[in-house]
Parts: structure tokens; sequence; C-alpha cells
């Protein structure tokens, strides 16, 4: 038998590096499994990295961590055909350190993060996927690699495989994502000049900002398309349920090309150069799509887990979160040398009792409602649009006739109750 | 048997991108792998380290992050690897290079003789094909350039039968041990490294050696030592797409020959 380690970490995404990182540094020895050819060589995230949770895992990252821009700007844009209805926070107090976010490159910065876990004596094993996990009386005892004499043993194996998690389905913890359990998300990365970010987006130096636009970006469908800044790239994107894209005849990369041409969007990014394309699913189902997170001798953690706020775009937070959890339930496991499902639970009532599981219920509805009511997208939202054209509108008309006119288009074809009725049903999906 | 493999970090060629304006190399976001050729050359070393016994020693000069593609070697089942990395040999051009190793190939071979020196036919970077001959020809040993199939070799008679790949057919060539052989991609496939060899080859630590550790003169290195200078690096024009015609196939010919006449009658005067 070959050596056996307190921990296999499957996957080296943010969750799984957590994970790693805790329990190296706590003495344990680790070993982290990893697929492609370099962590992050195959982790794909809009862009925005949370400050508070990864200060949590290391103290004062940001001031080696390679970042790209800290955000002081995030806006929401609710977009028609040929408008948008722009609302944002600026604050200059996300502009002193330490700041509230930052764009970055996964690539970048989990090979960073990664470095960091081998320094703290993790083992990082690249190019090797993991088939299956080795279990024996109802406990997993360690991996199947897909390589020759490819067995490794631990006392906790951590899932931090990603959004499909092939190993937590194999293990029955979940049965395949149902499309609307999904979303896909498609994204380039296109090239500009630091100025030009800035003079567009209307920056100061170093400085990043962030939209976020619900409507005609995803064409409709319920998800979201986003511009992000960072240091000479803007990262450009949209993603919407999987159930709502595969009805649709246009493929992902056409809704992205289309969402690129906005008259809203184009102005933005004229002139970049399109360096990379990317395409990844996320988990979207939410509060009630999360699988139980532990069995003998196994947890799992971030996108494996569903441990995504898609109303919100967090997912890297909770997964660096959960990933901390989970180490840190298996130094208390190692202490008391038991490693089965009611020691390890203690990872599940972390999870629960943290900003994890109380943002995912607060929104474990939204999702469901929007794609149930494709009236949010296809009439409120244009008509927002067009309430404020009107009110913003000089011609000669009262503004108590405009207000009737608006009135009457966000009624067109309802009941004053039928959209009272839609409206406190979003108020209740995100209350 | 002790078989010593000179290897190479090269940027990955695929991520490189030439600047059409100012015709330098972008070698931003480019990732350093070991030389492909190289790689084949580390899997013969240690296929036939398997069949007779014996080491497998891999050597290069580089940056300090060299130290991956000697990992990598462990992978493949490589047993120790050298690096030679000082600031005083960056710059240094194919003669400087060739020299450095050689240098080093002998430090190495005067604590464990050295029978048979690997490297791959050439690195993708520079294409040039000339620290494998560079070598050989500073130590004095036979050289073997192009290989592509290593027949047999006879550790007790010192001996190595080898096929050349060489223009339009191939070439079997017999030479006594030690030499020096370059190899083509065809010699082997690459096989899947066992984990047990990946774990090791993490926690492996090359020997790293410095100018001062090789017997070598300073003035024949670097960029003292190297008279190669680039002159202009530019991209070759693309070709115009050859025409399409559609139709018929007899009228087409009857179209195309006078055509092709045409060319070779011009082609002659």
């Amino acid at each position: 038998m070959s050596e056996k380690f307190d921990a296999i970490v499957v996957g080296a995404g943010v969750s799984g590096l957590a994970a790693a990182y805790v329990m190296a540094t706590n003495g344990l020895n680790v070993a982290i499994i990893e697929r492609g050819r370099k962590p992050g060589a195959k982790n794909v995230m809009g862009g925005v990295l949370y400050r508070k949770m990864m200060e949590e895992i290391i103290p004062e990252f940001w001031k080696e961590a390679p970042l790209e821009r800290p955000i002081i700007e995030q806006n929401f844009w609710l977009l028609d055909h040929n408008s948008v209805v722009k609302t944002g926070y600026r604050g200059m107090e996300w502009a002193d350190m330490p700041h509230n976010n930052y764009t970055v490159f996964r690539g970048k910065f989990d090979q960073w993060f990664a470095e960091k876990c081998v320094q703290a004596g993790a083992l990082l094993i690249n190019e090797t996927a993991v088939k299956h996990c080795i279990v024996k009386d109802g406990r997993v005892i360690g991996v199947e690699t897909d390589r020759p004499e490819g067995d490794l043993y631990a006392d906790a194996v951590i899932l931090a495989d990603g959004v499909n998690s092939l190993l937590a389905k194999e293990l029955g913890l979940h049965t395949e994502w149902r499309k609307d359990e999904v979303a896909l998300a498609v994204m380039e990365v296109l090239k500009l000049s630091a100025d030009k970010i800035e003079e567009r987006f209307h920056l100061n130096r170093g400085m990043g900002a962030t939209i976020e636009l619900f409507g005609d970006g995803t064409d409709g469908m319920v998800g979201t398309a986003y511009v992000y800044t960072n240091q000479n790239h803007i990262s450009i994107g949209c993603g919407a349920l999987l159930s709502q894209m595969s009805e649709r005849t246009t493929t992902p990369y056409e809704l992205l090309e289309r969402f690129k041409q906005h008259p809203m969007i184009k102005p933005l990014i004229e002139g970049a150069e399109p360096c990379e394309y990317y395409a990844h699913l996320i988990p979207e189902g939410g509060y009630r799509s999360v699988p139980p997170l532990v069995r003998d001798g196994v947890l799992v953690v971030g996108d494996a887990a569903q441990l995504v706020n898609g109303i919100h775009r967090e997912g890297s937070n909770l997964a660096m979160t959960s990933g901390r959890f989970a180490a840190e339930t298996v130094i208390r496991a190692k202490e008391a040398n038991r490693f089965d499902r009611q020691t390890l639970s203690h990872y599940e009532r972390l999870v629960r009792e943290s900003f994890i599981m109380k943002d995912l219920k607060k929104y474990k509805t939204a999702s469901k409602t929007l794609e149930d009511n494709p009236d949010y997208f296809h009439h409120y939202l244009p008509a927002v649009n067009d309430a404020m054209k009107e009110m913003f509108t000089v011609d000669g008309v009262s503004k108590s006739e405009k207000q009737k006119k608006i009135i009457k288009r966000f009624l067109r074809n309802k009941s004053v109750l039928g959209a009272a009725r839609d409206g406190i049903k979003l108020l209740w999906a995100v209350k | 048997m002790h078989l010593l493999v000179c290897i190479k970090q090269v940027p990955n060629t695929n991520e490189i991108k030439i600047d059409p304006k100012t015709n330098t190399l972008d070698r931003s976001g480019a990732t350093s792998i070991l030389n492909p050729y190289d790689a084949h050359a580390v899997e013969e070393a240690v296929r036939w380290k398997r069949a007779l016994g014996g080491t497998v020693s891999v050597l290069t000069m580089g940056p300090p992050q060299a130290k991956e593609v000697i990992q990598k070697s462990v992978e493949l089942g490589a047993d120790r690897g050298y690096l030679l990395t000082d600031k005083a040999f960056a710059g240094s051009d194919t003669l400087a290079t060739s020299y450095i190793l050689s240098t080093a190939v002998q430090k190495i071979a005067s604590s464990i003789p050295v029978d048979l020196v690997f490297c791959g036919k050439q690195a993708i970077d520079g294409d040039t094909a000339q620290v494998g001959p560079g070598i050989a020809s500073r130590l004095n040993i036979p050289q073997l350039t192009y290989v592509e199939r290593i027949i047999e070799i006879k550790p007790e008679q010192q001996t190595i039968k080898v096929q050349r790949h060489i223009d339009g057919g191939h070439e079997i060539v017999e030479s006594k041990l030690p030499c020096l052989v370059t190899v083509e991609k065809e010699i082997n496939e690459l096989t899947y490294a066992p984990l047990p060899d990946m774990i090791r080859a993490v926690r492996y630590h090359p020997v790293v050696w410095s100018v001062s550790d090789l017997d070598a003169d300073i003035n024949a290195m670097g960029l003292k030592g190297s008279p190669t200078a680039v002159k202009k690096i530019f991209t070759p024009k693309q070709r115009a797409g050859g025409e399409i015609w559609k139709g018929k196939a007899d009228e087409l010919a009857k179209k195309l020959v006078p055509l092709l006449i045409g060319d070779v009658l011009s082609c002659r005067q």
C-alpha cells in the first residue's frame, strides 16, 4: 500500500486550495490532486474575488496575490433592446485598503494560491484525474486516479471537484443535476489598454468597476450578463439557466456575440481584442439543491456542493469558506482520530450556521420564480425602460398624463391585482 | 549503464504570438514546458535503463524555475537531475551553451562514467539542432543525430546500433560507446507516468550548480562567449490562396492544361 495522507483534496480550485491551505498550515499531511496542467488551468470564473473570505484564510493576501483591480463601483443595469436603466454604487471607501473585492484572473490567482499551499507543506499533483473514491465498509478511505499504481489513501477525502462532481454523484450524494439547477456561462477576455479602460469606465488609476446586467444581455433568459474591468483586459460574459439555453436555437457563443454588439455595450469594448474564450457550468440550484455534505470519510465543498449564490454572483467566497470549514472539521476529526459521518457533520453545521446557507436560504425561490414568470424579463423590465424614457422625454405632454401612460403600459393585459401579485412574488423570492 | 539526457525548458510555442507591427515575440501568457523532443529522449533513456539496468540522469541549464523540467523528467522515470543556473550563463548562444553543458557532462562523468548522452533533435524555440552536436564534438565522442530507433545497445562490447532518419530514407549506423544521440519524436510514445513517480517528482530537488562548480572559462559563456547575434525577426508573408474553379471536369481540364504548359515553358526560359 502506498503512503497514507491525513487528507486528500480532489481539485485545485479555490474551495480545494482553501481546504488544503488551512489543513497544511495546521500540520496535516495533505495531497492535492488536480487534473489540469496547473491549478487554474481549468478554472473559470467571471472574475470577482471577495477580500473578506480570502483574508480569513490568508491574512493580507492582497499584499502579494496577483490581483487585477480593486472594485470601487458596482453597477446593476436593466437592459432593453435599445436602452438601459442604470443603478449602481461607487464608494471611495472601497478604494482604500483593505478593499471590498477585486477582479482576478483565476489562471494566475489559483496558481499563486496553490504555491502557498505547497509552501505550507501540501503535496500538489497535477495532470492527474481522480476516477473513483475508494470505499471500504461504506467508508471513503482514499482515491483511485487514472495513473498506473494510482491509488492513494487518506483518513479524509475532500471533494472539491467542481460543478459536475462525478465523485459525489458516484457516492450517491447527488444525482445528475437537472437542467434548471445549472447555468451555462460563456465569457471572453478582451485586451484593452489600462488608459482606455480607465477613461471609458471613469476610473481612477488602478481602480475597477463591475456591471451586472439583467434582461437583454441574456436575450430575456433567466440569467445575467456582466462586464468587469481588469488591469489591461475586459472580462465580458453572459450565462443563463441550461434549461432555457437548451430550448433555444442560438448557441451560447452567438448569445455572447449578440451581447457584445448591443448598442449599450459596444462603445465600452470598441477596439478591444479577444484573447481568450471560456465556457463553464455554474451551479444555480441553490438551497434546495445542496446535497448531503458529508459521509464517512468524505466531505463535499464549493461548486461540487452547489454552494453558489447566483443572485449576487457570489461563488468563490462561498467555495473558499466551505473549504475552510471542511479543513477545520478534518483538523478536529484528526485530533479525535474519528472520521465517521457524525464527526464530520461538524462541517455541515458550520456551513448551515454561516452566511453560506443563510444566503442560499434567503434566495431559495428566486431563480425558480424568475424562470416560471417570464414576464419579469419580458414585460416589466422593458416597461421600466419605457417609464424612464417617458419621464425624461420632454414633449409637451403633462407629467400626470405620462404617469397614466406608464401605469397603463405596466398593466398591459394584466389586472392591477395580477401585477401586484407579480410584485409581491418577486419581493418574496428575494426577501 | 549511466544514461545522461540533456534537456531544455522552452516556452510553449503554440502560445507565442508575433506582434505584426514590431516583429517581436510576445511570450506573455506562454507557459514553459519540457522541450517535446527532450521528453522523448528521457523516455528512451528510461526504457533502456529498465532493459539494461543503470541510472538515468538529466541535465539542464536555465533559470531556477527550469527545475520544473527536471521534475517532469523524474515523472518520466529519470533518477536524478542537475540544474546549471547562474547569471554568468544568461544570454548564451548555442556555441556557449554546448560548451557549458559539455563541462557539466565531464563533471558528472568524473563521479559516474557516462555511457550514452541523449539530446532531443532540436528545441522548439530556436530550432537550431546545434547544441547536441556541439556537446559531442567538445567531448570528442561520436554523434548520431536524427535517431528514430535504437536497435541495440551492447554494454559489454560498448557498442550501439541505431536507425537514423535521413532525407528520403533511413540509415543504420553502429558506433562505439560512449557517444551522443539526438532523437526524433518517432523514437517512442511517451508513457503515462505512474502515481508514485509523480509524487517522487513533486518532492524531488535537483543538484544545483553555478559557474563556480564547473571547470569552465567564464569568457566562453554568456553574452561574451556568444558570437551569434539576432539581426532581425520577421513574419513570413502569408501566401495568397490559390484559385478555385468550379465546373465540369473535362471543361476545367481544357482550361487548365494550356495554363500548365505555359508555366512549364516560362520556367524553362
